[in-house]
Formats: C-alpha cells, sequence, structure tokens
C-alpha cells in the first residue's frame, strides 16, 4: 500500500535530517520526499510518498509525529487531495522527429523548456501515472535524462462558493 | 522587559541555567571545548561537579541518579572523543527512556564541518538515539536551548537530549534572560487519558475471568504505583512486571506473579498465555517480553496505557488502546470502578495460576556445599528486607536477581533493559548513590561486565560512597556461555574468563576500596553483614560461584510458552 503524507516542520537545520533517519532506521521505505518552505517561513512542508502494510504505515505517522521538530502529519491518502509532480526530460534529438516529440509534449501539456541540436528538453507536471506515460511514450527517441521532482500534495479544502472578486480599479 | 538583566558569557549563562533547572549535580570530565565552563565551575559553590573517570561512566551515573530520583541526570563532557565516548550511555537511556541532558563541547563555530582538532558531528550521531539534540548557533539561543533540553527530557515519555556547544558560544557575552516557560509547537504529550476509553476499560475489567496487570516502567516514571496497588488489591487482579517494571508492585504480595517474559516465571508466563484480559500498563511488549508475537496472549482482550502513542500497536495490536499519563487514567479508572466496582470472584483463575505456581517453583540446587549465584541473592535479599536499592548489570546474575531479590519499591530496581549494557552498573550505582542516602546501594555485577567500567570504583572511593559492589563471578561470560550451551552445541567460544580474570580483590583494594571474597555458602551470611555495615567508603565482595548454573526457565528468543526449558534439554531440539 502507498501513502502520501504530508509534513509541517520547524524550518530547521537538521529537520529533513531527522525525518530521514527516523526512515532508514526503522527501516520504512521512502518513495520519495520534497520538501519547501510554506507561506510561514519558518515552516516547511514535505511531502512523503512511502509505502508498507497498513500497520507499518501507522508507525510511520505516530513515529514522525512523536519527532519533536514535527508541527503535522497529514494522511493525506486518507482525505481529498491534489497531487502534482514535476519532470523534466531531456531526449535525444534527431532530424525528422521534432514534430512528433512536439506532438507527445502538447498531449501531455508539457512544455519545451530547451532545445539545442542533440536534445529537446521538455516540462511536464501532472500526477506521477501520467509522468510515467509521457517516459514511456518518449523513451523510443532515446532519453538521455530525467529529473523528477517527487510528489507535492495538499489537501483539498471544503467545497465553497467564493463570492466574485470586487474589480480593481486602478487609477 | 522592563527588568535588568546580567551580562554573562555563555559558560555562566550555562551555569546560571542549571541553577534555575533545580540541578545541583553533574557528572562530567573536562576538555578543550568545555574548559571555559570548567573556569567558571571551578568558583561555583551551587553545582556539585562529579569527576568521573570515563565519560561512558558520566552517562550511566547520570542514569542511575536519574531512575533512582525521576530527576534529570545531567553530564558535562568536551568535544570528539569525550562526546563520542557517552553515546552507549545516550542509546541506554534512550531504550529505557531515562531523562538525561548531555552537553558536549563543540569545536569553535567557524571550525565546525572542517575536520578540526577533536571534532566529530556528534548532533548527527546521536540523531537516532536521542528524544531530540540541538546545536547552539547563537549565544542568546543558549539559555532557551537548555530550558528546552530540560522540557524535552523530562516531559512525555522521557528520555535522552544533547545540547552541542561550539566553544565560541562560552565566551561570547549576553544578556541572561531564562524563560519561564517554553512553547514547542511540535511537541504536547497528551497527559490526560480519553474519558470513553477509559469508561471501556473499566466496563472490561468488570466482565473478564481471567484478567492479568502487566505492568512496565512507565507505571514507575509516572509515579501511579500507589493507583497500581489499589487497583490490584481493589479487584484482585495478578500484577506481572516487566524487566524495568519491577519495583512497582511489592513482590512480596500475594497478587504479584514476579516478571514475565524470557527469564520470567513460569506462572507469570502462563497466566499471559491464559489470560482473557491483559491490561498493560506502561510496558512496550519487548520481544524479551513477548517472544512469539503471534501467540503472546492470543486470546485476550487487550488493554494498551501508554503516554507514547508509537508505543500502541507496535509490536502488538491490541483492542483498547488509551494514551495519556498512567497516573491520571488509573486514577480515573480507579473513579469509574468506585462506581461501579469489580464484583468477579476470581477464585477460579487463582486456583489456575496457584496450579503453575506448584508445578514449576523457582528453585535451585542447594544441598550440595558449592556456591550458587541464587544463593546469593536470596540471602540478600532476606537480609535486606528487600529495602535496598539495587542495581544489576547484564547478564545471567541480572535475569536472578529478578527472580530472587524481592523488590518492594518503585525506583529500588535499577538495570540496563533495552539496550542491554554490560559495564552499567558500577556507574549507575554510583549515580544512585549520590541521591539515595536513606537506603544502601547495591551494585550487582557479572565478573566480565564489572570490567567495563570498573575505573569508577575510584570515583565511588574519592567520594566516600558507601556503595555495595557484588560481583557474581562464575569465571565466565556467562549468559553468553548459556546460549553456546542450549543452542550452539556446548561450543564455549571466548567466553572462558577463568583464566584471566583479574585478582578482584586486588583491584578493588587498589581502587580504594574495602574487599572481600568467598566461595563458600556458609560464609556468605557473615560476608553480606560485614559489607552492609562498612558505611566509610566503598566495599567490594566477590562471590565466586559455579559456572555450569544457568538461567531457568527460559523461553527461548521468538518463542512460545510451549516451548519453555525448565532444565536444560537437548540443545538439538532447538538449533
Ligand atoms: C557491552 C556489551 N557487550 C556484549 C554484550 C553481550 N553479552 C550479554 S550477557 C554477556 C555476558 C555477561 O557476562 P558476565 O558479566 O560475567 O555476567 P554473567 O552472565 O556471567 O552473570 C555478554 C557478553 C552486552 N550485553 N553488552
Ligand atoms: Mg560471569
Amino acid at each position: 500500500m502507498k501513502k502520501i503524507i504530508s509534513v509541517l516542520v520547524e524550518n530547521k537545520f537538521g529537520a529533513l535530517n531527522r525525518v530521514a533517519t527516523m526512515f532508514s532506521g526503522r527501516g520504512f521505505n521512502i518513495h520519495s520526499i520534497s520538501i519547501g518552505v510554506t507561506e510561514d517561513p519558518e515552516v516547511s512542508r514535505m511531502t512523503i510518498v512511502t509505502s508498507g502494510e497498513a500497520n507499518i504505515l501507522d508507525q510511520v505517522i505516530k513515529q514522525l509525529n512523536r519527532l519533536i521538530d514535527i508541527i503535522k502529519v497529514i494522511d493525506l491518502s486518507a482525505e481529498h487531495h491534489v497531487a502534482r509532480e514535476l519532470a523534466m526530460i531531456s531526449v535525444n534529438y534527431q532530424k525528422g522527429i521534432r514534430s512528433e516529440i512536439m506532438n507527445i509534449c502538447e498531449v501531455f501539456q508539457g512544455k519545451v523548456v530547451d532545445i539545442t541540436i542533440k536534445s529537446i528538453t521538455i516540462e511536464v507536471t501532472g500526477p506521477p501515472d501520467k509522468i510515467d506515460a509521457i517516459i514511456n511514450m518518449l523513451t523510443p527517441y532515446g532519453i538521455k535524462d530525467v529529473a523528477r521532482s517527487g510528489l507535492v500534495a495538499l489537501k483539498r479544502e471544503e467545497q465553497i462558493i467564493i463570492k466574485p472578486k470586487k474589480e480593481v480599479t486602478i487609477s | 522587559m522592563s527588568q535588568t538583566h546580567r551580562e554573562m558569557n555563555g559558560a555562566e549563562i550555562f551555569l546560571e541555567s542549571l541553577r534555575k533547572e533545580g540541578v545541583d549535580i553533574i557528572f562530567g570530565y573536562p576538555g578543550g571545548a568545555v574548559l571555559g565552563i570548567y573556569d567558571k565551575l571551578y568558583d561555583c559553590d551551587f553545582i556539585h561537579h562529579i569527576l568521573v573517570r570515563h565519560e561512558q561512566g558520566a552517562a550511566h551515573m547520570a542514569e542511575g541518579y536519574a531512575k533512582a530520583t525521576g530527576k534529570v541526570g545531567v553530564v558535562l563532557v568536551t568535544s570528539g572523543p569525550g562526546a563520542t565516548n557517552t553515546v552507549t550511555g545516550i542509546a541506554d537511556a534512550y531504550m529505557d527512556s531515562i531523562p538525561i541532558v548531555v552537553f558536549t563541547g563543540q569545536v569553535p563555530s567557524k571550525l565546525i564541518g572542517n575536520d578540526a582538532f577533536q571534532e566529530a558531528d556528534i548532533v548527527g550521531i546521536t540523531r537516532p538515539i536521542t528524544k531530540h539534540n540541538f546545536l547552539v548557533r547563537e549565544v542568546d539561543e543558549l539559555a532557551a536551548t537548555i530550558k528546552k533540553a530540560f522540557f524535552i527530557a523530562s516531559t512525555g515519555r522521557p528520555g535522552p537530549v544533547l545540547v552541542d556547544m561550539p566553544k565560541d558560544m562560552l565566551a561570547k557575552i549576553t544578556k541572561f534572560i531564562y524563560p519561564d516557560h517554553v512553547e514547542i509547537r511540535g511537541y504536547k504529550p497528551t497527559y490526560s487519558g480519553h474519558s470513553q476509553q477509559i469508561k471501556k476499560a473499566a466496563n472490561a475489567l468488570r466482565k473478564a475471568k481471567r484478567p492479568l496487570l502487566y505492568v512496565g516502567g512507565g507505571v514507575v516514571m509516572s509515579n501511579a504505583d500507589r493507583e497500581l496497588t489499589l487497583l490490584a488489591r481493589e479487584t484482585g487482579i495478578p500484577v506481572t512486571m516487566t524487566l524495568q517494571g519491577l519495583g512497582s508492585f511489592p513482590m512480596t504480595d500475594d497478587l504479584s506473579l514476579g516478571m514475565l517474559g524470557m527469564h520470567g516465571t513460569f506462572w507469570a508466563n502462563m497466566a499471559t498465555e491464559n489470560c482473557d484480559l491483559l491490561i498493560s500498563l506502561g510496558a512496550r511488549f519487548d520481544d524479551r517480553v513477548t517472544g512469539n508475537t503471534e501467540t503472546f496472549a492470543k486470546d485476550a482482550y487487550k488493554i494498551q496505557v501508554d503516554i507514547d502513542p508509537t508505543a500502541i500497536d507496535k509490536n502488538v495490536k491490541v483492542d483498547l488502546p488509551i494514551v495519556g499519563d498512567l497516573k491520571n487514567v488509573l486514577a480515573e479508572l480507579l473513579t469509574e470502578l468506585a462506581e461501579k466496582p469489580v464484583t468477579t470472584d476470581f477464585t477460579d483463575w487463582w486456583s489456575m495460576i496457584n496450579k503453575w505456581k506448584d508445578a514449576c517453583p523457582l528453585e535451585f540446587e542447594n544441598s550440595d556445599g558449592k556456591l550458587r549465584a541464587q544463593y546469593v541473592l536470596q540471602r540478600l535479599s532476606k537480609m535486606t528486607k528487600g529495602e535496598a536499592v539495587v542495581v544489576t548489570d547484564v547478564g545471567q546474575h541480572q535475569m536472578w536477581t529478578t527472580q530472587w531479590y524481592e523488590f518492594n519499591h518503585p525506583r529500588s530496581h535499577i538495570t540496563s533493559g533495552g539496550l542491554g549494557t554490560m559495564g552499567f552498573s558500577v556507574p549507575a550505582a554510583i549515580g544512585a548513590a549520590f541521591a539515595i542516602k536513606d537506603r544502601p546501594v547495591i551494585s550487582i555485577s557479572g565478573d566480565g561486565g564489572f570490567q567495563m567500567n570498573m575505573q569508577e570504583l575510584i570515583t565511588a572511593a574519592a567520594y566516600k560512597l558507601p556503595i555495595k559492589f557484588i560481583i557474581l563471578n562464575n569465571s565466565f561470560l556467562g549468559m553468553v556461555r548459556q546460549w553456546q550451551d542450549l543452542f550452539y552445541k556446548e561450543k564455549y567460544s571466548f567466553t572462558d574468563l577463568s583464566k584471566t580474570n583479574p585478582n578482584f580483590v586486588k583491584v578493588a583494594e587498589a581502587f580504594g576500596c574495602k574487599a572481600m571474597s568467598t566461595d563458600n555458602p556458609a560464609e556468605v551470611d557473615g560476608l553480606i553483614n560485614e559489607m552492609m555495615e562498612y558505611n566509610d567508603g566503598p566495599v567490594l565482595v566477590e562471590f565466586k560461584v559455579v559456572k555450569e548454573e544457568m538461567v531457568f526457565p527460559m523461553v527461548p528468543s521468538g518463542g512460545s510458552i510451549r516451548d519453555i526449558m525448565v532444565k536444560r534439554l537437548d540443545p538439538n531440539r532447538l538449533v
């Protein structure tokens, strides 16, 4: 079973290391981990993708909560959430296949971010299975390099009706 | 702030902060990175600094002190080797949830990461074995960091905290402001149990026919021994204790089944196997207790009370978890039960237990004129009336102590359980002896483990501590020998110390202790008397005991009660 866990952590020296140490020390799996600062500069958000039996995943969450620097642990798999990953894929560029690659890129709503005579680099975001799919599609052309960000995710807020914003007039 | 705060350097701030925490004793060893503190300690009249002989000794002393008193034990050492020497003690405190704070010196801030002289990344090294640790990066943070360290070490599930202090932090000057409270967003231990869950527990108790209280070190830590005793006595429910739980309930009480687990009593283990309600109080279902988790109390409804949510369901799935401080939870449970008591008659349950007791009592050969460790411990228990603070090491003597010394008070049994650290007893007893003045402190070691920290005898002698050091010398690494005997076809690989043990009496005398030795059962009472009456300083008594003796009963590692060995069996059965 896979689980996505969102962790709010004090933005302190060694915090990421504490989490990594705990995972390795207890033999828990980490598929991906991504970290970045939140709206509060003293707090970072980690998104961790882990897997294991249900009882192990329970322990993962409890052990995360036990770390002093961790403020909040949210089991996103148990909630409605949005999860995205960003990938950059660099593909061999040969004459004549440019439009094919561009087509694939377009279908996946990717962007070309770099192009040389030898390679073309595409940026794409989406749920991990979409990233897997585009990588699959591009593989026959010869992939040179892939960099994936790991998952970032947020809980979906309760559906609320948003009032139309007042128009701002600049005088 | 209108109040004026005195300017001080970091070293002074360190000492003043300890004063604010009510610390009056620290165990330490000087070195380059902490010279600033030692300079101020020289003139300090409110902190008693105990000079140890090895930093591992300091860490175990702090543990012994903390276990004997419930207060935080404090260690001060230098950077690099000073810091790394404390690692075993820190790991030990982590496994047994002992509140200690270890202060380490560090190379100056600007040299960190440069492989500077006596630099070790002690924060990195101890991350997985501390409850939390800190590197002080600004002198302005020093006081607040110390406040946090003590708060974290002593609250919730206690544990070791390390504070690493670069040398320049001790020299820099700032205003001393000691915060009066701490706020850590990510750390809010739960103290009161969920009332609904406690009501359910009371109901389960009222319905059970064969209930059992399974008591761990948490009861001692939360000072809930009175509540436990009330609960047991008012309901008539039997009590079994883990290694760390011993002392929380009097072993001389009829309701006590003694210790359970690998070397627990047969009847405690049978009761665990056959109970229909298991109430775990501050215990953690350690593998030395459960053996095979699949069969452990398999038909019982399981209630688990613990302050640490990670302890719940970790090894064994329970039916009713209660997260909270045991003292509060038990008090609330008692109130529930006062309204509607347990009225079940447990006569049948007790007659089952008594049958197991008769079937397989604890016993040892006592008529061949040879001296056995069990006999020494039995006499020691009788002659001290179970009133001493007993600090054991790790091995056979440790298990025999649980079987033959009748502990009647919390904090009177101190031992390394989780980590199983040989060399623990001598320094831990010293730490306890600095705090305990109204009861004798007795250290019991094997001949192997004694040699791991025997240098601290001189610390005991230097401070004239009236500690009774006992060596149960079986000329072997006895517990390992036992496993080699049972599971490795009697191949005693590197466990025979008979030709290479030192002369323990001479060793003790060289370290300033009075010392005696015997191998004669007839002399045991006399020597114990002499030892107990000598109070001018430390005294050591070596009892030369037979080497072949094994600790029984024994549930082999990972086994169940069905695999219990009550005497030596064919080794091939278990290999
Ligand atoms: C530091 C350390 N090293 C090794 C061990 C493994 N070990 C467990 S018990 C034991 C033998 C202890 O021998 P001794 O101190 O003579 O006590 P006895 O079992 O003979 O009573 C050993 C080596 C340990 N627990 N701790
Ligand atoms: Mg021995």
